[in-house]
């Protein structure tokens, strides 16, 4: 009787391992939903859209201007920015009026939709891809505004 | 024990695996020089090191630990490094053509025990911490240097205790 109750016990124990690694699996490899805070991307994400971010295209380091990421901050790795790529490496950026910046071998510029109100790479600079998490495919809450992000 | 009975096993057992690679702890082989005398004492053998994810996961890191991280100027490649310095402390570059640096908040300062063949911050400046992957506990391979890596009285050492 205890034998059976305990294969038993292994057995769901089992699958809510295997079920839990298949989800950590989709979420850390394949896509995910993220939730964003803050007004740097208005008007494109508003604070407290839900959208869906995808692993795959930068699994390959295949980055193109204009694609919305998330990323680690540069400055705090436990926070996650959303910003649009501006520059990929190799292009010029304007400063100011003056003085003009390379994207080094790499690297990502990354500016904010929101221009007066984000902080990026217009005051940190440009970022490694290796912080890139993901990018932004889909807008999926308000259900009102569903769109494509790409 | 039919075919379709163990291929089933097969399938269910390859997320359970990536999952532990990617959030537990995995191997790999430590390719080039910079880590002389530490790893690859012998330019001949290549040593294999054992990663630590779960010891990084809240970017906790010590001054002298030996970590992997992206490389910042290609996000394919993976580096082997020890750290230096972390957020405030003010580092002299090895490059003479520099003046002390002080490492910004997020930020740490990386260098391999190589210095004349080392790409290392050195070269790129100091580097998010988000970009660490993995911190290096164990050399596995060759088994007559299998041991636990340990930094004490500022000084790296391989320990020979079983693990």
């Amino acid at each position: 009787m205890i034998r059976k109750f305990l294969a038993k016990g292994f057995g769901v124990g089992f699958c809510i391992v295997q079920y839990g690694c298949i989800a950590h699996c989709f979420v850390e490899h394949i896509a995910e939903m993220v939730i964003c805070s803050g007004p740097s991307m208005e008007p494109t994400i508003y604070s407290d859209d839900i959208i869906i971010s995808e692993h795959i295209t930068t699994k390959f380091s295949k980055y193109e201007r204009g694609d919305v990421v998330i990323l680690r901050s540069p400055s705090n790795p436990k926070m996650f920015l959303c910003k649009r790529i501006i520059g990929i490496p190799g292009d010029k950026i304007k400063i100011n009026s003056i003085q003009h910046s390379i994207v080094p071998r790499g690297h990502i510029w990354l500016e904010g939709d929101n221009k007066n109100n984000s902080t990026d790479s217009r005051s940190y600079g440009p970022v490694p891809q290796g912080l890139v998490r993901g990018r932004a495919l889909c807008r999926i809450w308000p259900l009102n505004s569903i769109q494509m992000l790409t | 024990m039919g075919k379709a009975n163990w291929l089933r096993s097969l399938a269910s057992g390859i997320p359970i695996g990536i999952s532990f690679v990617t959030s537990v702890c995995y191997i790999a082989k430590v390719n080039g020089v910079s880590m002389q005398p530490i790893l690859n004492p012998d330019s001949a053998t290549c040593d294999y090191v054992l990663l630590n994810r779960w010891a990084v996961r809240d970017f906790h890191v010590q001054r002298g630990d030996i970590v992997a991280l992206v490389s910042p100027r290609n996000p394919d490649a993976c580096l082997i490094k020890r750290i230096i310095g972390l957020e405030g402390d003010v580092i002299k570059p090895k490059s003479q053509s520099q003046s002390y640096v002080e490492v910004p908040k997020g930020f740490c300062w990386i260098e391999g025990e190589n210095h004349s063949q080392s790409m290392d911050s050195n070269f790129f400046g100091p580097i998010p911490l988000g970009l660490i992957t993995a911190k290096a506990t164990h050399i596995v391979w060759p088994l007559s240097r299998a041991c636990r890596l340990m930094f004490q009285n500022n000084k790296l050492s391989c320990k020979n205790e079983t693990f």
